[in-house]
């Protein structure tokens, strides 16, 4: 990533170099400016402690912001959290927030959600920028053309007493995405189809740059989807080139910049694009024309294939390993090859998560389910990504769509895409989620989870098993 | 991060190859929510049996402790080294560490130091001769010293220069503190700051 300033560069490697504090020497790492730290609660209490047994202060105050998320409870959220572990992540972010003054949206206040759907919401994730957040899916943040790394606790305390981090430069690698997208298919089936192409550990050392015109042809929401589930293919960050799209979406949110500021820094922003020419480590291409609504069936996000298909064969694999993987997942998910994906009937449909919880995924959930009732024999969870998304789902009268079709409207939080709260499957329980991990016991211990975008969410939860919204349709007009 | 010179302790012997993180702190321990205070953590469900040397009265204050090839194995948790370090051992003697493991020690002001396994042996037969048997470690020369004989040992040169300079990461970046003031100084003042709050939901 050191090319010239005069020789064509890649999106990565512009925001890369306009960050180095110190330009590392011999194979050591270079020292990188972080302008946005996120906080939550599960991994920033060992970063705080070290600074009080260090002495230290947090450095910058003003780019660091706090929420909580992962453990917050998604019903009775004024009553006192039943889980202690739970309980006490809350109390010591809320004491470490006071005692050094960071900027906290705590559970009730209107601004508390998950942190990468928070971010966004306020203006603060912004194009060019850097961002690291002790969570993987920070990768979320790179749809504005910024670098979002996932961070360690010792990362967030170096962060948090230097506003720097020492990193390694990364090689890039194009993901385009040409053509027009088939009415039903999104930007989860997009990404989706991308893992389960490179495979989980495909991205290892890339940052992904998604490109392409079924790329720019996403909403913010949609790319947001995309650069979230980079961290899946291994990859240590995903970015999309800010556009017009881009600023419309960051213009007038509260801490955008305004007047002559909103002007030098769309300027800026313009330069950011990858040039023509410039080099990327690896290439791959997907055909945005030819995609389907896309389905996980084993226990990694690589681990997927369209709805329309069967279950596959282990046997079918050219890979021992991924044939001795494929066996262990179907057991796990208790499948059996050949059986149609769309004949696989499920307990729970959860909506939700920093992947799909924001507010055009509520609309495009509720556009799909407005007037009908759920299959009675499943549970549907919908969860908005943060207190200002229920809000203003709640203003556009999606709440009272989601109660009329008999799931729960919930509060915001990470809730069952990874159950540290209350919300968890039970042993056995299968559920089509919006989220984006289905590792073994991820939602709950035993559970069994399908990754799906919401609109196959949505058609899941009408029907009862894994559904497209052309079935949905087919049997409206039936 | 204190600065690591020499160090005079009792050895504690730990005749066991293959220590793995989940041992060196259980994962029920990985709940908390501090960096420090993690002695009670330390081995803690060998500590359960009488017979563990750590209960031994001698052996108690120990503060070098030699053990059999391949320490640390297992798990990344850092939780592995802050236990040590909370417990009081300033200093690991193996054969082979876990590479995460010795870069993690490395951070914490913890000297893993390898020393070949006949000498491991050796140093065990000492202290078993002497129970609570004084060790000096020493960073300068790279030599620990037992019962009059002295046995070198072996530590990456950058990783020993960083313990004797006392520098945890942070210290280590904070050498380049002008420049990342310089930096600062630098940034358009457009770019994002969370402080003073804008609120959305107001409007
Ligand atoms: S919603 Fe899930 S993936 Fe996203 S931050 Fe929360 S736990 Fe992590």
């Amino acid at each position: 990533m050191y090319t010239e300033e005069s020789a064509p560069r890649t999106l990565a490697e512009k925001v890369w170099n306009d960050h180095v504090v110190v330009r590392g020497e011999n194979g050591e790492p270079d020292l990188i400016y972080i302008d946005l730290h996120l906080l939550h609660e599960v991994t920033s209490p060992q970063a705080f402690d070290g600074l009080r047994a260090a002495g230290r202060g947090l450095r910058r105050l003003d780019q660091t912001i706090a929420t909580e998320d992962h453990n917050t409870p998604t019903l009775d959220i004024d009553r006192p959290i039943a889980d202690p572990t739970s309980r006490t992540q809350i109390q010591a972010l809320r004491t470490n927030a006071a005692e050094f003054g960071v900027r906290l949206h705590s559970l009730g206040d209107a601004e508390q959600g998950i942190v990468h759907v928070v971010g966004p919401q306020l203006g603060l994730t912004m194009p060019g920028i850097t961002v690291v957040c002790g969570d993987s899916h920070t990768s979320t943040h790179g749809a504005f053309g910024a670098i979002g790394l996932g961070i360690g606790t010792s990362e967030v305390e170096h962060v948090m007493a230097t506003q720097t981090l020492p990193l390694k430069p990364f090689k890039t690698m194009a993901i385009n995405v040409d053509g027009i997208l088939r009415p039903g298919v999104t930007a989860k089936d997009i990404i989706l189809a991308v893992i389960a192409k490179i495979g989980t550990g495909g991205g290892q050392g890339y940052i992904l740059e998604y490109r392409g015109s079924a790329i720019r042809a996403l909403s913010m929401e949609g790319r947001m989807t995309i650069c979230n589930m980079s961290i899946e293919a291994g990859a240590r960050a995903g970015m999309v080139a800010p556009d017009e799209t881009t600023f419309a979406y960051v213009k007038d949110k509260p801490h955008a910049p305004r007047g002559a500021d909103w002007d030098e820094a769309v300027a800026y922003w313009r330069t950011l694009p990858t040039d023509d020419g410039a080099r990327f480590d690896r290439e791959i291409t997907i055909n945005a024309d030819e995609l389907e609504p896309f389905v996980t069936w084993g226990t990694n996000p690589g681990q997927g294939i369209a709805l329309s298909e069967n279950v596959p064969d282990p046997d079918d694999f050219a890979d021992e390993n991924d044939r001795a993987a494929a066996r262990r997942a179907l057991e796990y998910m208790d499948l059996t090859p050949g059986t149609p994906m769309k004949d696989i009937p499920v307990d729970a449909v959860f909506m939700g998560s920093c992947t799909n919880s924001r507010i055009e995924d509520l609309r495009a959930f509720a556009s799909i389910i407005k007037g009908k009732t759920k299959a009675e024999s499943v549970r549907v969870m919908v969860v908005p990504g943060s207190a200002k998304v229920r809000l203003q789902a709640e203003a556009e009268g999606i709440d009272k769509i989601v109660e009329d079709f008999g799931a729960e409207w919930r509060f915001a939080g990470c809730s069952m895409c990874l159950g540290m709260n209350p919300d968890q499957l039970a042993p056995g329980e299968r559920c089509a989620s919006t989220s984006n991990r289905n590792f073994e016991g991820r939602q709950g211990k035993g559970g069994r989870t399908h990754l799906v975008s919401p609109l196959v969410a949505a058609a899941t939860a009408i029907r009862g098993r894994l559904s497209s919204l052309s079935d949905v349709a087919e049997e409206v007009m039936a | 991060m204190e600065k690591f010179t020499t160090v005079t302790g009792v050895g504690v012997p730990l005749k066991r190859s293959n220590v793995d993180t989940d041992q060196i702190i259980p994962a029920v321990y990985l709940k908390r929510i501090t960096k420090t205070g993690f002695d009670d953590a330390l081995f803690a469900a060998w500590r359960k049996d009488p017979d563990f040397v750590l209960n031994d009265p001698l052996y108690k204050s120990g503060t070098i402790l030699v053990a059999g090839p391949d320490f640390g194995t297992g798990s990344s948790r850092e939780h592995a080294v802050w236990a040590l370090r909370d417990y009081g051992f300033k200093v690991v003697i193996s054969p082979r560490f876990a590479d995460i493991f010795a870069g993690n020690s490395g951070k914490q002001g913890l000297v893993a130091a390898k020393v070949p396994e006949p000498n491991v042996e050796r140093l065990w037969e000492l202290m078993d001769a002497s129970p609570g048997l004084e060790l000096t470690v020493s960073l300068e020369d790279c030599t620990i010293v037992a019962g009059g004989e002295t046995f070198a040992f072996d530590i990456d040169e950058y990783t020993r220069w960083r313990l004797r300079e006392g520098l945890d990461d942070i210290s280590l970046t904070l050498r380049n503190e002008d420049a990342i003031t310089q930096f600062e100084a630098r940034r358009a003042g457009w770019l994002p700051k969370t402080l003073p709050i804008a609120s959305t939901v107001a409007e």
